[in-house]
């Protein structure tokens, strides 16, 4: 975290309320419902959320029951950037002409519906510049049809659509990278986070809402079934995700890169894999093929990364 | 109070329904372009820019997400438009569910054009009959005051408690959307008098905060569904009132339809969209000849105004129905056979032929508009027509 924006010094700062209620249908240790308590934790004012179909809104919106406090609206899957940008600026516009109370516009999608089947929503938004935070919670798969591969799927991953065969171990492809997708919008503000360091999430939220113009937030959600896991280990292997560098946690402000957890000497990359089933088959010696080009991937991004940050340049 | 002689000016179909847009205090505009419904949002930017029009304009990067922000912009509470044509609509199709069944107010002008392929850019409304079924009222305008006059009509209707539901005005590509024509604008100040600004039923409020576009489970989702049904019937209900309220600004009343002597015809045809000028004035001839034809041009086809129709058609002894679309492995067009599940219902036992014709824009003349209404005589004649369905000029 920077340090000209900490609005939340311990998680006693943070309000009591609760804009995303108990007695959702998500399944027990999802990291998606972790990321939606703390992230509505950190709303300044009046806020509106738009959640693509995805396994937050099937488990949150089903009438007659809602988990939201807050207005909420869900129109389709691929759309949640553009609903927002009609919201943005119609309050922009109400408020000039009728005195309507602006709100903040938090889009809150899951990867499929950012990665993939959002994007050309997603980067319409960006490019015409609507005053929205895009949150993305990041479970690395299309959970809520039953764990089929995404674009943010990471190499060797099995899912329903990418299963460990004999010949095929997993998916063979590299996880897109959103956050320079975003960045490449030349937005003010893009940056990652995980559900294992709140008060670094909860405070980038604030941070972002803070800033004019869009901004994109990427946080990673373990995902119990999908990634294959005992509930309990969410928040344990989302901070395994960040200690071994699998999950970089950094920010790009006015295209300035800075990571924001150094992970100076990291976990090896099998402590983090070897907790979940979906990875258990690239510790098996004919796959280490699969297990080296995952860790090349993940040991690029991360040097990709310092090299921004440490040169200083403007992306 | 004897009304002033309104002033009337030559415009294209494109820039009246733009001109209408203007004065309808609208709020939100989002759009993508394409032929040939570019002019209504090339003008409406131009109106944003110039100041002459305090709204948003959004040009958005497909049409999918023009009507999504369309959608949250309604939400908003937001009076809200766009436009669009064939590939466009298509493209919208799935949010164009969603925006009905949500019961999201708004305004869509359609310049009904095919589908490719083979591409085509010309008139049909092949693109329009897919969004048939979805919940939205559909209005045909006939000319370009109708569709100046149909986007006001259609922002109120829209808006109204007893319907809160999305209404397309659809206008013909290149044969209305970039003819000149004569209109007779309404002014400002009765356009203001008749569109105040949009007081939402209910719209994003954190201080009143309601989840949108909830999941139903098969438990509630039929119920979902059949409120959908009631709005739909029910604008039809509330139609002739706000085109009553039309007609004192504006002097120009409009109906479920357009006909020209339909009511003691042997012989009727009836059309959606420009082509009914066409079959009217080739009506008009033959009945200089003592030939009973009579024209019916339906401006809302959706919700289908089936009461009205019968007692139209009760006399006749012979209907054309005319197409520009088609059902391909089904029984016609729909208009057809909607037409026939009419009659049929209603204990009509009118013979009824189906005339497909100008797809993809080809033309369809005066000379042949009276051909049709000679063929319909004949069918009246003998009471009976040879075939179901025929498409009108096709070199097969």
């Amino acid at each position: 975290m920077s340090s000209q924006a900490i609005f939340y010094k311990t998680p006693k700062d943070l309000p009591r309320e609760e804009w995303f209620a108990s007695g959702h249908r998500l399944c027990a240790g999802c990291g998606a419902g972790i990321a939606a308590r703390l992230v509505f934790k950190a709303i300044r004012g009046p806020t509106v959320v738009v959640n693509p179909t995805g396994c937050v809104e099937v488990s949150t919106s089903c009438y007659p029951y809602t988990a939201w406090k807050i207005p909420y609206v869900h129109v389709a899957f691929e759309n949640a950037a553009a609903v927002a940008s009609g919201i943005v600026e119609a309050m922009k516009i109400l408020n000039k002409k009728r005195g309507k109370k602006l709100h903040d516009v938090i889009v809150f999608a899951g990867d499929g519906g950012t990665f993939d089947i959002g994007i050309q929503a997603l980067s319409g938004a960006l490019e015409r510049g609507h005053n929205m935070l895009y949150i993305c919670y990041d479970n690395e798969a299309y959970m809520n049809t039953g764990i089929q591969r995404s674009g943010a799927t990471p190499i060797g991953a099995a899912t329903t659509t990418s299963p460990a065969g004999k010949v095929i171990p997993g998916k063979q492809e590299r996880k897109k990278d959103l956050i320079a997708i975003a960045v490449a919008h030349r937005i003010p503000y893009a940056a990652t986070a995980s559900i294992s360091h709140p008060l670094d999430l909860v405070n980038k939220v604030r941070k972002a809402l803070e800033i004019e113009g869009p901004k994109v937030l990427h946080v990673l959600a373990p995902c119990v079934p999908g990634w294959r896991y005992p509930p309990a280990e969410t928040v344990r292997i989302a901070r395994l995700a960040v200690e071994t560098r699998y999950f970089p946690v950094y920010e790009v402000e006015y295209g300035r890169v800075r990571i924001n957890i150094k992970v100076k000497e990291p976990k090896p990359l099998e402590e983090f894999l070897k907790m979940q089933g979906r990875f258990s088959h690239l510790l098996r010696p004919e796959n280490a093929h699969v297990l080296e080009a995952l860790k090349k991937a993940v040991e690029e991004n991360w040097e990709r990364l310092v090299k921004l940050e440490e040169s200083g340049v403007t992306l | 109070m004897a009304r002033q002689a309104q002033e009337r000016i030559a415009i294209m179909g494109d820039e009246a329904v733009a001109l209408a847009v203007k004065q309808s205090n609208v709020d939100v505009i989002a759009a993508y372009p394409i032929t040939p419904q570019t002019i209504i949002v090339e003008r409406l930017s131009e109106y944003v820019a110039n100041g002459e029009l305090d709204a948003a304009f959004i040009q958005a990067e497909s049409e999918h997400s023009a009507l999504s922000i369309c959608v949250g912009a309604s939400l908003a509470g937001a009076r809200v438009f766009t436009s669009t044509a064939s590939q466009g609509l298509a493209l919208m199709h799935e949010i164009v569910y969603a925006t009905s069944s949500m019961r999201v107010p708004m305004v869509m002008a359609i310049a009904n054009r095919s589908l490719n392929a083979p591409l085509n850019i010309h008139c049909e409304h092949g693109d329009v009959m897919p969004e048939r079924d979805s919940g939205w009222v559909h209005l045909f305008a006939t000319n370009v005051q109708e569709a100046y006059d149909l986007t006001f009509i259609a922002f109120k209707l829209s808006e109204h408690p007893d319907a809160q539901l999305p209404v397309s005005v659809n206008l013909d590509a290149f044969i209305l959307t970039h003819s000149v024509e004569p209109l007779t604008p309404i002014s400002d100040d009765d356009a203001s008098k008749f569109l105040p600004p949009r007081q939402p039923l209910y719209s994003i409020d954190f201080d009143n905060p309601a989840t949108f576009g909830t999941m139903a489970l098969p438990d509630t989702y039929m119920e979902f569904k059949y409120q959908l049904k009631e709005a739909a019937e029910r604008a039809g209900q509330v139609y002739p009132k706000v085109a009553e309220e039309y007609a004192r600004i504006s002097g120009r009343r409009y109906w479920y339809f357009n006909s020209y002597m339909a009511d003691d015809a042997d012989a009727v045809v009836l059309v959606l969209g420009s082509t009914y000028g066409t079959l009217k004035a080739a009506a008009r001839r033959l009945r200089e000849s003592g030939l009973k034809v009579g024209v019916i041009g339906l401006t809302m086809f959706r919700p289908f105004p089936e009461k009205q129709l019968v007692e139209l058609l009760k006399n006749a002894k012979s209907l054309i129905v005319m197409d520009r679309a088609y059902s391909y492995g089904g029984l016609g067009g729909p208009l057809y056979m909607e037409t026939l599940a009419m009659l049929y219902r209603n204990g009509l036992r009118v013979p009824a032929m189906n005339v497909v014709y100008g797809l993809g824009g080809r033309d369809f003349r005066l000379d042949e508009a009276e051909s049709v209404l000679k063929m319909a005589l004949d069918g009246a004649r003998r009471g009976r027509f040879d075939e179901h369905v025929i498409w009108w000029g096709v070199r097969a």
